[in-house]
């Protein structure tokens, strides 16, 4: 028995114990939570869930959610785009601090993501008394909220488009506008097809993010049933109110979009893994 | 910035770099700079003592203690089931290995707030966890326990997605080297496999601590956000906010930044630190 097996390969009872372990983990970590989103959201039946979803409070936290992803992933995305451009194209001094910079809403906690705007728009913040003499609000209201998930979303297109357009080079774009080519067509047609579905898979993750932040939006929204709540403060309002169901059916209406940017994802890295910085990394 | 600064120096042939590099910039400055900068000057107006004040306080202090001490106990729970997970998703094969590859990412993609109402459900007394539990007399949502719990979940991606990549690059021909001389297969794994992963579990388990510190949505449902017990650090922030006591809420706030700094230098220093190994 023991010369049959490779030298590098495990033990067959070490090669079981392993894989239940990371099952054991996984299972207890990711499959029952998501499990528990929908089973606690169909406790009562189908009816009951839509109806927690047919609610007029529902229906504006996920228009409030749909418009707000609608403004901050494309803004995030030019930027992406723009910046990735600068960094990888060009030589220049500075430029690890720069990308350092681009990554830092990724390191920085949610709450003081948020916390930032208020201490500049709110009551008390730098200009909180002139946008109250001129009746704007930003704070406990929609653009304090755009605001905070462009922050939290800042940095997903930049880092997938940065690895990927300085693993590419610049040979291409350089033949193009040798052979007198405008930057904006070697921009349109050399670039943009090279960078695709690296673009694609950024704004993918970019929208999950920017659809479900929650600590963030929550510092600046005050919770205004039907003006200020996107979904994820609409699930944490209506579970704090025991209303489990509706919190339960909202969730798993975010579970729902969880999973299909999962599929997608993985779709994505499998058919264009050489397009797709995340992928090749090293 | 403007381009002329470059032009007699043209960085490249191509067009576009003061376009580019101004609107990055400019945005960059707008969206993050100068809120952060915002955020580091404001606890100042009620001075070095008042700032001292408000972090010494007994509540603020254990608030503080739970978010780092768990986040780290949370990365040490990663840094061991995170490699054994890695492990078995790159060297077996077996059916169903793929959707398990893909559900990794789900604290990554599934909305916290989400994971959180998840998680305070399983573990509390009538869920399919806690339940059975609780029958045992162990406690786990409204506990500490619980907001480790949450962290660990939020982590558990760093340590395997980071670790992944490194695996399948790992030649095997040290382990054949090892075998061959003698080695048994734990000897060959514990001195020839993990020290080259070493570098990468750092990485990882440093990311998944970074994440957890200032973790908000999984971690205040199954908290139970009890003062000095259960409270973490990002949540007393919200309260002092709701108090309106910015200079208090930015105090705990530049806390946390100097935390997310000092994570970042640390990356770095360990980013060196494998380039130099290489």
């Amino acid at each position: 028995m023991k010369f049959r097996r490779y030298p590098t390969q495990d033990h067959p009872l070490s090669r079981i114990a392993l894989s239940l372990i990371a099952i054991g983990v996984v299972t207890l970590f990711l499959v029952l939570p998501l499990a528990t989103v929908f089973t606690e959201a169909l406790r009562k039946g189908l009816g009951v869930a839509w109806e927690a979803l047919d609610d007029p409070d529902a229906r504006a936290a996920v228009r409030l959610t749909l418009i707000t992803a609608a403004i901050a992933v494309p803004l995030n995305a030019v930027f992406g785009v723009a910046a990735s451009w600068a960094i990888a194209k060009f030589d220049f001094k500075g430029k690890q601090f720069l990308t350092t910079l681009i990554d830092l809403p990724f390191s920085i906690s949610p709450v003081v993501s948020g916390l930032i705007y208020v201490l500049i728009f709110g009551l008390q913040g730098w200009f909180g008394e002139s946008l109250r003499e001129a009746n704007v609000k930003i704070i406990f209201a929609v653009p304090g909220i755009v605001l905070a998930t462009i922050f939290i979303t800042f940095p997903f297109v930049a880092r997938e488009l940065i690895p990927l357009m300085e693993d590419q080079g610049r040979d291409e774009e350089e033949a193009a506008t040798s052979l007198g080519a405008s930057g904006w067509d070697t921009f349109m047609r050399v670039t943009l097809p090279n960078i695709r579905w690296g673009l694609l898979y950024g704004v993918l993750l970019c929208n999950a993010r920017a659809m479900g932040e929650f600590g963030a939006v929550s510092v600046v929204s005050g919770h205004i049933r039907g003006l200020t709540n996107t979904m994820p403060l609409h699930v944490e309002v209506l579970y704090n109110d025991y209303q489990f169901v509706g919190a339960f059916a909202v969730a798993s209406l975010l579970a729902l979009l969880a999973l299909v940017t999962l599929v997608l994802k993985s779709l994505l890295e499998w058919r264009f893994a050489d397009d797709i910085a995340a992928t090749h990394r090293h | 910035m403007s381009a002329a600064g470059f032009r007699f120096r043209n960085p490249s042939a191509l067009p576009g770099f003061g376009l580019s590099l101004g609107f990055t910039v400019f945005y960059l400055s707008v969206i993050v700079l100068i809120p952060i900068a915002a955020l580091i000057v404001r606890p100042w107006e009620i001075g070095f003592s008042g700032f001292w004040n408000v972090i010494s306080d007994p509540r603020v202090l254990a608030a503080l203690r739970l978010s780092f001490g768990g986040a780290a106990i949370a990365a040490v729970i990663n840094a061991v089931t995170g490699p054994i997970v890695a492990w078995v998703l790159v060297r077996y094969n077996f059916p169903g290995k793929r959707l398990l590859d893909a559900l990794i990412d789900l604290p990554f993609a599934l909305p916290t707030a989400v994971a959180g109402i998840a998680l305070s459900q399983l573990y509390s007394a009538n869920g399919w966890v806690g339940e059975p539990l609780s029958h045992l007399g162990i406690r786990i949502a409204y506990t500490p326990i619980g907001v480790i719990i949450a962290l660990t979940f939020i982590g558990l991606p760093f340590v395997v997605r980071t670790l992944q990549p490194v695996l399948n690059d790992l030649s095997r021909d040290p382990e054949e080297a090892a075998a061959t001389l003698g080695a048994n297969r734990w000897q060959t794994i514990t001195r020839v496999v993990l020290p080259s992963l070493m570098p990468a579990l750092l990485t990882g388990a440093t990311l998944a601590f970074a994440r957890a510190v200032g973790e908000y949505g999984s971690v205040i449902f199954i908290a139970g956000n009890l003062p000095t017990v259960s409270e973490i650090a990002p949540l007393l922030i919200v309260i002092k906010l709701e108090q309106y006591d910015y200079a208090g809420a930015a105090a705990i706030g530049v806390v946390m930044l100097a935390a997310s700094f000092a994570v970042i230098l640390a990356l770095n220093l360990l980013q060196n630190w494998i380039g130099k190994r290489r």
